[in-house]
C-alpha cells in the first residue's frame, strides 16, 4: 500500500528495490514509507484525508452529482425553503443552492491547488537561489519578500483585481503574488543550513554545477517541507478567493463560488438564513480538513516537530 | 540593542520605498483614464487636458513619482476626485473607526485565546483541552465574514439582543470584533499551547517544581514568562491583519473604516484615495511589525546578538 501510494518518490524505492536484491539483512523503509506509517497511525489526520478525497471527487463529478444545472433559473420557486426538491433551498433567482455549492467547490478546490502549487514553485526558486547565494542576491530577494510580505495582503490583491480586471485568471495572479512569500523564507531558511553540510561540500568537490546541487542536492532534502507547506498552504487560498469572492472582485456570478454565494445571501439573511449559512459551511469543513491532514502530515515527516 | 534598532530601521524605510514605487506603478496602469471618468461623457478633450494640467497628470512619470513621495512623507495626498475630500482627513476619520473595530477585537482574542491556550496546555491530553483545540480550529477555519453574519443571524434577528449594523454605540461594536476576533483568538489558543507545552517540558520548570513552588506559581511565573515570545510575535503581526481584515467585517456590519474606504477608491479609480489608503494601511502594518520585531528582540537577546534575520 505505502509502495504504491508513495511510488512517485522513485529514489526511495529504487534503493529499496536495491537493498532487497542485494540480500542486505536490514530492510530500508524508506523516509517517506516510514512517514506514511506514522500518517496511518494518526486517525484525524486520516479521516480528513479521506473528506478531502470525496471533495475532491464531488467537484470532479459536479455534472453527475448536482440534482440541477447551477445556473438553472426557476422562476416559480424564488427563495424556496429547504424541501425534498432543493434540500437547501433556492436563491433569489430560484437556482438550486445545492447544485451551485456542489459546483462551486469546482471553483475553490481548483483554484486553491493551482494557485499553491504555482506559488510554491515560484517560492521554492527563490527562496533556494536566495539561501544558495547569500550575500548581495539574498539581500535583494529578501528585500523583495519583504515588500510583498508588507503589503496588507487583501488591499494587495484587491488592486491587483481592480488593476488587471475582474477574471479567474487574474485570481490566480493575485493569488500567487500572495501566497509565494512565505514558501520562499520557509525554502531560504532551511537551504542556508542544509548547503554547510558536507555532502553538499562534497559534491562541490567533485565538480557537481551550482544547477545539479541546488535541484539534486537541495530542492529533495526540503520536499518534506515542500509539501506541508502546499497543504498547509491551500485552505489559505481557498479562504482569499471566498473573501475576494465576497467583497465582490474575486469570481463573478452567474459562476457560483462559495464566497459570492455568502455576498449574495447576506441581503436574505432574515428571510431565509440557510442560504447563507450553507456555503460557509461548505468553506469550513473544506479548510478544517486541509489544515488537520496539513498538520498531520507535518507530523509525519517530521517526527521531531511533534510535541 | 541600538545597532539592531538602527538596522531595522533602515530596512524599515527601504520596505516603505518599495511599497510607494509598487502602489505608484500599480496605479500607472490603471485601465481607465480617471480624469474622464471623473468629469464624466460631458467633458471635451481641452478640460481633460486642463484638468490633467491642474493634477499634474501631465508631468513625466519620474516627477509624478517624487511629488508623491514628497507629498506621502507629509501625510499630504492630495484630495479626492470625487468627494472633494482632503484625502488625509478622510483615512483620518476612517481610521479612528477601524482602531477602534481592531482594538475591541484583538481584546477580545487575547483574552479568550491565551488564557485558554494556557489552560489547555497545563490539562494536556483531557476533555478541556480537546474542547478548546476543536472550537480553535473552527475558529481559524471559519471565515470572518461568515462567521460576521453567523452572529447577526443569532444575536441580531434569532435573539434580537444586538444591533447588526451601524457604529455609534458600544452595543453596536461588539457582533463586529467577535466577528473579526474569533479567527485570532484561535490562533492565539493554538500557538500559546503549543509554547507553553514546550516551555513546561523544559528542566527549570521540573527544578521549579521540586523546590515547592505552588503549582500555578509554576506555569504563570516560570512558565508563561517564558512562553511569551512567540506569543508576543503572533500577537503583534495579528493586530496588523486584524487592521486591513476588517474591510470584510466592515462590509457586513456596514461600518465606514478604512476598509470600506480602500474598496469605494478602488470602484470609483480615485487615484489620490487609493494611494493615500494603501500607502497608509501599509505604513501601519510595516510600522506594528518594526515594533514587535524590536520587542521581540527586548525579550530575546539571542536576536539582537546572532546573525538577526535578514
Amino acid at each position: 500500500m505505502s509502495k504504491k501510494v508513495f511510488g512517485f518518490f522513485n529514489k526511495q524505492k529504487e534503493y529499496e528495490k536495491e537493498v532487497l536484491e542485494n540480500g542486505t539483512a536490514a530492510r530500508y523503509s524508506g523516509f517517506y514509507a516510514d512517514s506514511f506509517k506514522r500518517l496511518k497511525k494518526n486517525k484525524m489526520a486520516m479521516f480528513c484525508a479521506i473528506v478531502l478525497i470525496l471533495i475532491i471527487l464531488v467537484a470532479i463529478f459536479a455534472p453527475l452529482l448536482a440534482p440541477y444545472d447551477p445556473t438553472y433559473q426557476d422562476y416559480s420557486a424564488v427563495l424556496a425553503s429547504p424541501s425534498l426538491a432543493h434540500p437547501f433551498g433556492t436563491d433569489e433567482y430560484g437556482r438550486d443552492i445545492l447544485s451551485r455549492i456542489i459546483y462551486g467547490s469546482r471553483v475553490s478546490i481548483s483554484i486553491g491547488i493551482v494557485a499553491q502549487v504555482v506559488a510554491s514553485l515560484v517560492g521554492v526558486t527563490l527562496g533556494a537561489v536566495a539561501g544558495y547565494y547569500g550575500g548581495v542576491v539574498d539581500s535583494i530577494i529578501s528585500r523583495i519578500m519583504e515588500i510583498f510580505q508588507a503589503f496588507p495582503d487583501l488591499i494587495f490583491a484587491m488592486a491587483i483585481m481592480t488593476f488587471m480586471g475582474k477574471g479567474v485568471l487574474n485570481l490566480f495572479i493575485a493569488l500567487r503574488l500572495l501566497t509565494w512569500v512565505r514558501t520562499a523564507r520557509m525554502i531560504r531558511g532551511s537551504v542556508m543550513q542544509l548547503k554547510e553540510k558536507e555532502y553538499i561540500e562534497a559534491s562541490r568537490a567533485n565538480g557537481a554545477s551550482t544547477f545539479w546541487i541546488i535541484t539534486k542536492g537541495l530542492i529533495p532534502n526540503c520536499l518534506s517541507t515542500i509539501i506541508v507547506m502546499v497543504t498547509l498552504g491551500i485552505p489559505n487560498a481557498i479562504m482569499y478567493e471566498a473573501s475576494l469572492s465576497f467583497l465582490g472582485i474575486g469570481i463573478q456570478p452567474p459562476t457560483p463560488s462559495w464566497g459570492n454565494m455568502i455576498s449574495a445571501a447576506q441581503t436574505f439573511i432574515s428571510y431565509r438564513p440557510v442560504y447563507s449559512i450553507m456555503p460557509g459551511i461548505a468553506i469550513m469543513i473544506t479548510v478544517i480538513a486541509f489544515n488537520i491532514f496539513g498538520d498531520g502530515l507535518r507530523d509525519a515527516l517530521d517526527p521531531k516537530l511533534k510535541s | 540593542m541600538l545597532s539592531y534598532t538602527a538596522k531595522r530601521l533602515l530596512q524599515t524605510v527601504i520596505v516603505l520605498f518599495g511599497i510607494s514605487l509598487i502602489t505608484f506603478i500599480l496605479l500607472q496602469v490603471v485601465p481607465g483614464d480617471p480624469v474622464a471618468l471623473m468629469l464624466e461623457k460631458r467633458a471635451d478633450p481641452e478640460t481633460i487636458a486642463k484638468v490633467r494640467h491642474e493634477l499634474g497628470l501631465d508631468l513625466p512619470l519620474a516627477t509624478q513619482y517624487l511629488n508623491f513621495i514628497k507629498g506621502a512623507v507629509h501625510l499630504d495626498f492630495g484630495t479626492s476626485y470625487f468627494t472633494k475630500e482632503v484625502v488625509s482627513d478622510a483615512l483620518f476619520r476612517c481610521f479612528k473607526v477601524t482602531v477602534k473595530l481592531a482594538c475591541m477585537a484583538f481584546v477580545f482574542a487575547a483574552a479568550i485565546g491565551i488564557p485558554s491556550g494556557i489552560f489547555s496546555a497545563v490539562k494536556r491530553g483531557k476533555g478541556v483541552d480537546t474542547f478548546v483545540m476543536i472550537l480553535s480550529i473552527i475558529g481559524v477555519s471559519a471565515p470572518a465574514f461568515w462567521v460576521a453574519i453567523i452572529l447577526q443571524i443569532i444575536f441580531g434577528l434569532k435573539l434580537a439582543v444586538l444591533p447588526i449594523s451601524g457604529f455609534d454605540s458600544i452595543a453596536s461594536y461588539i457582533l463586529p470584533s467577535v466577528a473579526l476576533g474569533a479567527r485570532y483568538a484561535g490562533n492565539m489558543a493554538r500557538i500559546t499551547r503549543t509554547s507553553m507545552l514546550e516551555v513546561l517540558g523544559q528542566d527549570y520548570i521540573r527544578t521549579a517544581k521540586a523546590k515547592g513552588v505552588k503549582k500555578w506559581g509554576v506555569i504563570m511565573k516560570h512558565g508563561l514568562k517564558n512562553a511569551l515570545i512567540p506569543i508576543v510575535t503572533l500577537v503583534g503581526t495579528d493586530f496588523g491583519y486584524m487592521l486591513t481584515g476588517s474591510m470584510l467585517i466592515e462590509k457586513v456590519f456596514s461600518i465606514p473604516g478604512i476598509g470600506k474606504l480602500a474598496v469605494d477608491a478602488m470602484s470609483n479609480r480615485d487615484l489620490p484615495l487609493l494611494e493615500g489608503t494603501v500607502m497608509y494601511i501599509a505604513f501601519i502594518f510595516v510600522i506594528v511589525n518594526l515594533i514587535v520585531d524590536l520587542s521581540y528582540a527586548f525579550l530575546d537577546p539571542r536576536i539582537r546578538y546572532g546573525k538577526g534575520e535578514a
